[in-house]
């Protein structure tokens, strides 16, 4: 069995921090959030923080990849693109001059559950974000051409991302296999043969669909008055008519029952196994368990696979992985490791396994328990740092249905998870039935292999080659 | 997963910070408007370490910068990447703590500590929870003052770099921008990658290692920056209790001098199964104490690194549609880092986007900007100077870079006029004086056989490019023999 050294130092300190723990509230809770809905069902939420003279304006739409279908893919990142290229009032190319002359930042980003935009500006520029959101949330024009044009861009963008990145690469080709019917198969930025043949029109049916007022939460933190600020909000975005119920039915995944497997071989210095495993998301009490089992693994130089891996063995160039509940529909739970040189993956896999086993048979130790807890509540506590960083993790909360009362009470929860509770998880979920193992083999590492087992012709030949 | 419109770059751990570093060096040096609550102090303590303190009581986070001038500019040609693997050793265990005690200790008070080199100083950064600042200091300056280099952990270290710049082979971006470096730094130390080389990885000894540290990791050759929950005499204590023991050292400093202008052209193709071709394309360009940064700042953030306001950016990518991610940096360092032009198009596109940059630099030499492009490229660098300066890790980088580059305090109140006064001749000026569309390097990385990429006309001869890197002609910086550094002498007269 393997202990973790400890000193007495480490252990006084571990006693002080339990009795910090009971008596001190947990920080961020004091935060006031205060929250509107207009009428047009808009959501507002707003969070005052004046450690800085600075603003971040997010608007975050409920629609992502996960509300495309089969041969439109990449849509809700394209449409994102669009969102730049002009309305009526404010021209192609308008919107971030003006964020930019005024000193500000803006971008925007695209997950599998949501769409979000964002502004960064000095606390006295901030209405500026008002009227601009609130105008392309209702005027945006597709124009054809520039649509042409911006779908070469992406096209450009997967390419550096996904084609010319093996590591990439396979990852979203596991997806593809790990789930069969629910379109977290399918990659945010879409199949290159959908990016070649979405249409504008595709792009502005989508458009009319999901950016109604009713389908979207404005989130605001920073350095500004409540009182002042919410009325010029409602002001801005109280004349949007509501719209339609953008559609609900997204198809859920059957149960997987048994182990898939996806190899890809192409060029590449090292061989890379990335394995995940169906998890529940948010809406399951077993979240918690899951968040501290993912910190023991992979959290920091003392995680269990850097340290097995990494440093120990000495047969991973790095390993990881990650686990975030905080997805409209149950996500994956996923560990990895790159081989170093001469390693094969079967070894790296092996030891991932390992780790997992290890978890599924001895509880983890009071320390190390106590150890994840306190990074997940730092970490907490540290990305409030960010105005931008806390406002995302509202607008995710918010977007995924959990809510940015999930955000406040998930330190309190995260710290009434048990060891028993990690070794349950850790049994029910993390199981070969519901695990699915991607392999990047690079040709080399192919031939090593081969070479390798040839002394011993009579063995069973590995699966899946 | 997520995807953001503008192009963002994923460094994974395991590959070197290089662009990383290049980001940084275009966003730091921008700085305040409202700065008149941006008051540091300042404080030499008598073993020589410069703290730097500002206290920012709003969330319990304290964050702590060290830097030590001890960058890859020291390595000796035939030890690249020494600098680095010192600073990447140093949490690898000390004379009291094992490597696995660090990092359980590190982990268990949930803080982030991390060390590395860049060209010209290393970083050691602390991010800690308030009420574990003690024990935060602690690690932080056993790291610094007492590593151990266990060969044990040399030969492991060892072998995760010599990973590290394989796997790098699978980053097309980071084959250009090493390729790019050796062709335009010639022999000097900026030409290799800080994290070194395959072939002299090997060769560093542990001796290399132990004696690197003993000559650069000294208190007098640290700025130790504290932003965050913490008073001034609360700062000075945990300095004083956890450094203060340190004693200072005579440190004699390598004599090295800028690198030479780059006043030739030189194409280097290299062939990959790639579907796009990643390019670099530039020069040497200034350094960080250069009179013209600033006008240098404003002029390539209209040609190229004013993200989607820049020229580069509307041209090449708006309304051609053949890039994603396009920019153009000036890496001012002590010496003058890299002016680079930097991106990537389908292979077939890469004569078309090669051209599109060539025109640009050609058209910001010849002709004013507009008084609009001026007018805006101003309002956001120094508008935007708050939003820089919002985290407590950040002031804190930006303090010791302010120290080590030697702006002064007042940089956060003179930052802004130093940005206003730029005009349209002096961006005209600098444009003439440090871009040259003649003489260069181009680094392509793309399946050639598809990029098929042209060579470019034969350069002139390097006579009016060559005014770009010349002598100041009224009372500049450089003299015909170009000023060696020697830190010591500046350092201990300095004592602002």
């Amino acid at each position: 069995m393997h202990r973790r050294e400890s000193s007495p130092r480490l252990n006084a300190s571990l006693l002080f921090l339990l009795l910090f723990f009971l008596l001190i509230p947990v920080f961020g809770q004091a935060a006031k959030i205060e929250e509107v809905i207009l009428p047009n069902g808009l959501k507002v939420i707003l969070l005052e923080e004046h450690k800085a003279p600075v603003v971040t304006f997010q608007v975050w739409y409920k629609v992502g990849s996960r509300n495309e279908i089969t041969g439109k893919t990449g849509l809700s990142h394209l449409l994102e693109h669009m969102m730049f290229k002009g309305t009526p009032k404010y021209g192609k190319g308008e919107f971030s001059r003006i964020v930019a002359k005024n000193g500000g930042t803006e971008n925007a980003f695209t997950g599998n559950d949501y769409t979000a935009y964002f502004e960064n500006f000095a606390s006295d520029r901030i209405e500026l974000s008002l009227e601009l959101e609130s105008d392309r949330m209702q005027n945006l024009i597709i124009d054809p051409k520039e649509f042409q044009l911006e779908a070469e861009v992406v096209k450009e963008e997967r390419r550096t991302r996904t084609e010319d990145d093996p590591y990439s690469f396979l990852i979203e080709k596991l997806y593809a296999i790990a789930f069969l019917v629910h379109p977290y198969r399918s990659p945010v930025i879409g199949w290159m043969s959908d990016l070649d043949h979405l249409t504008r029109d595709d792009a502005f049916d989508y458009y009319q669909r999901y950016y109604q007022p009713n389908n979207a939460t404005i989130v605001v933190v920073g350095d500004f008055n409540t009182k002042t600020l919410l009325p010029k909000i409602k002001a801005a975005f109280e004349k949007i008519p509501k719209g339609p119920e953008p559609p609900k039915y997204i198809p859920p995944e059957p149960p997987q029952l048994g182990e898939r497997r996806t190899v890809v071989k192409r060029e590449a210095q090292l061989p890379f196994v990335f394995a995940t495993f169906h998890t529940p998301n948010y809406k399951s009490p077993d979240t918690y368990a899951l968040k501290v089992l993912s910190n023991i693994l992979s959290s920091g130089k003392s995680s269990r696979l850097y340290r097995g891996l990494v440093y120990q063995q000495q047969i991973a160039l790095d390993a990881g992985g990650h686990y975030d509940g905080l997805t409209a529909d149950p996500e994956l739970f996923y560990v990895y490791a790159t081989a170093r040189p001469q390693v094969s993956p079967e070894e790296i896999e092996e030891a991932l396994t390992d780790e997992i086993s290890r978890l599924q048979t001895e509880p983890v130790s009071n320390q190390e328990l106590q150890k994840a807890k306190n990074q997940i509540e730092a970490e907490f506590i540290l990305g409030s740092d960010s105005n931008f960083y806390r406002a995302m993790r509202i607008g995710t909360a918010e977007t995924v249905g959990a809510g940015h009362e999930y955000v406040t009470r998930f330190v309190d929860n995260i710290r009434k998870v048990t060891a028993q509770d990690v070794l349950r998880v850790a049994r029910k979920y993390l199981v070969e039935d519901q695990r699915s193992v991607g392999t990047l083999l690079p040709p080399s590492a192919d031939e090593e292999a081969e070479a390798a087992e040839s002394p011993a012709p009579d063995e069973p030949a590995k699966e899946s080659r | 997963m997520s995807y953001s419109r503008q192009p963002v770059l994923f460094p994974r751990p395991l590959f070197l910070p290089i662009l990383v570093l290049l980001f940084v060096s275009i966003f730091m040096p921008a700085v305040p408007t409202s700065a008149a609550e941006i008051k540091p102090k300042r404080v030499v303590m008598e073993n020589g370490i410069t703290l730097l303190i500002l206290e920012r009581s709003s969330l319990p986070i304290v964050s702590v910068e060290a830097l030590i001038r001890a960058g890859s500019l020291y390595d000796p040609n035939d030890k690249a990447g020494l600098a680095n693997l010192t600073a990447s050793l140093l949490d690898e265990g000390t004379k009291k703590r094992s490597a696995t005690q660090i990092a359980d200790a590190v982990d268990f008070i949930g803080a982030n500590l991390a060390a590395g080199a860049s060209e010209d100083y290393m970083t050691a950064s602390l991010r800690v929870i308030k009420k574990e600042v003690e024990t935060g200091f602690d690690l932080l300056s056993d790291i610094l003052i007492n590593p151990a280099f266990d060969p044990k952990e040399v030969e492991r270290v060892r072998k995760n770099i010599l990973g590290s710049i394989l796997s790098e082979k699978d980053q097309p971006q980071a084959i250009a921008d090493r390729a790019f470096r050796s062709i335009i730094f010639g022999e000097h130390p900026y030409q290799h990658p800080v994290i070194g080389r395959e072939e002299t990885i090997p060769g560093i000894t542990r001796d290399d290692i132990a004696s690197f540290h003993q000559t650069y990791y000294a208190p007098n050759n640290l700025i130790l920056s504290i932003v965050g929950d913490v008073t001034e005499r609360e700062a000075v204590a945990l300095a004083k209790k956890y450094f203060g023991k340190w004693e200072r050292k005579q440190i004699l400093f390598p004599r090295i001098g800028p690198p030479a202008p780059f006043q030739t052209r030189k194409m280097e193709l290299i062939d990959k199964e790639l579907t796009q071709a990643s390019v670099v394309l530039g020069h040497v360009g200034i350094e960080r104490g250069n009179p013209d940064y600033y006008a240098v700042t404003v002029m390539n953030y209209i040609l190229g690194g004013g993200g989607f306001s820049s020229r580069m950016m509307t041209d090449i990518r708006d309304n051609k549609g053949l890039v994603y991610s396009i920019y153009s940096l000036f890496d001012a360092n002590r010496f003058p880092g890299e002016f680079a032009v930097s991106l990537q198009t389908k292979s077939k596109s890469a004569n078309e986007a090669i051209e599109g940059v060539l025109e640009e630099i050609q058209r910001i030499r010849s002709a004013p900007v507009t008084e609009t492009e001026l007018a805006e490229a101003k309002a956001y660098l120094v508008g935007s100077f708050p939003l820089r300066m919002e985290t407590t890790a950040r002031l804190a980088s930006l303090l010791s870079a302010i120290e080590y580059y030697q702006l002064g305090l007042d940089y956060f109140e003179k930052y802004p006029s130093y940005i206003n006064k730029v005009t349209d001749k002096d961006v005209l000026r600098v444009a003439k004086r440090y871009l040259d569309p003649e003489h260069y390097a181009l680094v392509v990385v793309a399946k050639q056989s598809e990029a098929n990429v042209k060579e470019p006309p034969a350069p002139p001869p390097a006579e009016s490019g060559a005014m770009r890197n010349a002598p100041e002609p009224e009372g500049g910086i450089r003299t015909s023999d170009p000023p060696m550094i020697n830190l010591p002498a500046q350092k201990e007269g300095a004592g602002r």
